[in-house]
């Protein structure tokens, strides 16, 4: 079998800064004028298909404190479980499938989407529904990665073989987003300490 | 979107060398010291879903959007500072140039002063700096915007800490798994040396890589200085196959 090994090296990370909504989300920290809305503020049009939910929690750190100058940016599958591209705008479908949000200064972070069919995954199985985030901010060296399941989709998540990695069942639980009296999907981002979010090497 | 996947996995990058890359836990860099998560992190090799990633067409873009010198002017006229154009190549692990993808960066002003209301460096505010813009990378993977030089600041970290004059550099790829955040530093600033979030990164040689290069030959005669910074995203092995990943 072939091992090819990289010509390049990755360029490294560094932190995003406490100022990384000027770059990534200008409008929200009154840098206004440059361009018209932040991306990936919208996800959905109206013609968008698929189940309106809506994803929401906070970001917290290991002294329980609210991380409330972050980022995070969400990919997901559209309703039928494939991924848009270049042909689904061209064709006017609205839907992204990415989103990207600053947190509040509670921590709190909220994304309007359709849930997610699910997507197909090694071995010609499927994987459940899900949605991936990328979080970074100041005290965050290299974007964290990590999921977010729905836990209204328990058969799908027993198969699921990425949440089946995770030995440790209270560890699981970390990234299964729950209904609210509201019914939107909660699910805290935790990046230390007790009930620390499973966060991924992709 | 990429819609490219290899035969048998779905989807292989090369690893990422986690060893190149800071660690999450950095004590010189405090704020790290309660935003590192404690558990390792999990192994997964990409799914389909970080194999895929979002696009973002020209329609998105307007034209001053990668000319910080005029894109924050407030009453028509150039933004203070040493005037400077920075460009660059984005390429793959393997050489490749990553075409049409997006490159976002922001940067204090001349004098190091962000444009944020948490901001509490006493240099002034440039009326005329806003401090961010974007590209697309073009059929070869270039990038280039206009600017003045940013100015270095301190930071309460350690009590008299100064970053180095940098750019923040957001960059997506053709894969989720590819994101990257990064900074630009300046060939030859004693001042990168000294600075506890380059420090984050062990090796010497990827702190080099962050390293923007003088670029002489392309200078704009009485005009701007020329920087060259390349930036370089995960790579996939060889091999591949064709596939559409998109639905319709
Ligand atoms: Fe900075």
């Amino acid at each position: 079998m072939l091992h090819p090994t990289p010509t390049l090296k990755e360029t490294p990370s560094q932190t995003a800064g406490p100022y990384v909504h000027i770059g990534m989300t200008p409008n929200f920290c009154e840098i206004t004028g440059v361009c018209d809305v932040d991306l990936g503020l919208t996800m959905l049009a109206d013609d968008t298909a698929g189940e309106r939910i809506t994803l929401t929690g906070r970001v917290i750190d290991g002294a329980g404190s609210p991380v409330g100058d972050a980022v995070i940016e969400i990919w997901q599958a559209q309703s039928d479980g494939t991924f848009a591209g270049p042909r689904t705008r061209e064709q006017g479908h609205g839907f992204t499938g990415w989103g990207r949000q600053p947190t509040q200064p509670d921590g709190t972070y909220r994304f309007d989407t359709v849930k997610p069919g699910p997507v197909d995954g090694p071995n010609g199985r499927k994987q459940a529904p899900h949605v991936s985030l990328w979080i970074v901010a100041r005290g965050i060296n290299i974007g964290l990665q990590t999921r977010l399941y729905f836990a209204d989709e328990a058969e799908a998540n027993a198969t699921d073989f990425v949440l089946n990695k995770i030995m440790d069942p209270r560890r699981r639980e970390t990234l299964i987003a729950r209904k609210d009296e509201g019914g939107r999907y909660v699910m805290d981002i935790v990046l230390q300490g007790e009930g620390e979010t499973v966060f991924f090497d992709i | 979107m990429s819609g490219i996947i290899l035969p048998g996995a779905d989807g292989q990058l090369f690893q990422r060398d986690r060893a190149w890359h800071p660690a999450a836990d950095t004590p010189g860099y405090k704020s790290t010291t309660f935003r590192a998560p404690r558990h390792s992190l999990l192994a997964l090799g990409p799914t389909r879903s970080e194999m895929s990633g979002p696009t973002f067409g020209h329609e998105t873009f307007g034209p001053l959007d990668n000319d910080l010198i005029r894109n924050y002017s407030q009453d028509g006229t150039d933004a203070i500072g040493q005037r400077m154009v920075v460009y660059g190549q984005v390429l793959d692990e393997n050489a490749r140039p990553v075409t049409n993808t997006l490159v976002e960066y922001w940067q204090a002003n001349a004098g190091g002063r962000y444009r944020h209301k948490k901001e509490g460096y006493l240099a002034a505010l440039d009326p005329n700096f806003g401090g961010f813009g974007r590209s697309l990378t073009d059929k070869n993977g270039f990038y280039s915007f206009r600017t003045v030089k940013p100015g270095a600041y301190p930071w309460p970290n350690g009590g008299n800490d100064w970053r180095p004059a940098h750019i923040h550099f957001s960059v997506f790829g053709h894969a989720f798994a590819q994101r990257l955040i990064t900074q630009m530093y300046f060939e030859g600033d004693p001042m990168i040396w000294q600075c506890p979030i380059v420090a984050t990164i062990p090796d010497k040689a990827a702190i080099d890589q962050l390293t923007a290069r003088l670029d002489r030959h392309n200078t704009v005669p009485m005009d701007a200085l020329t920087y060259r910074f390349d930036i370089v995203l995960r790579g996939r092995r060889s091999t591949m196959f064709e596939n559409k990943l998109e639905g319709n």
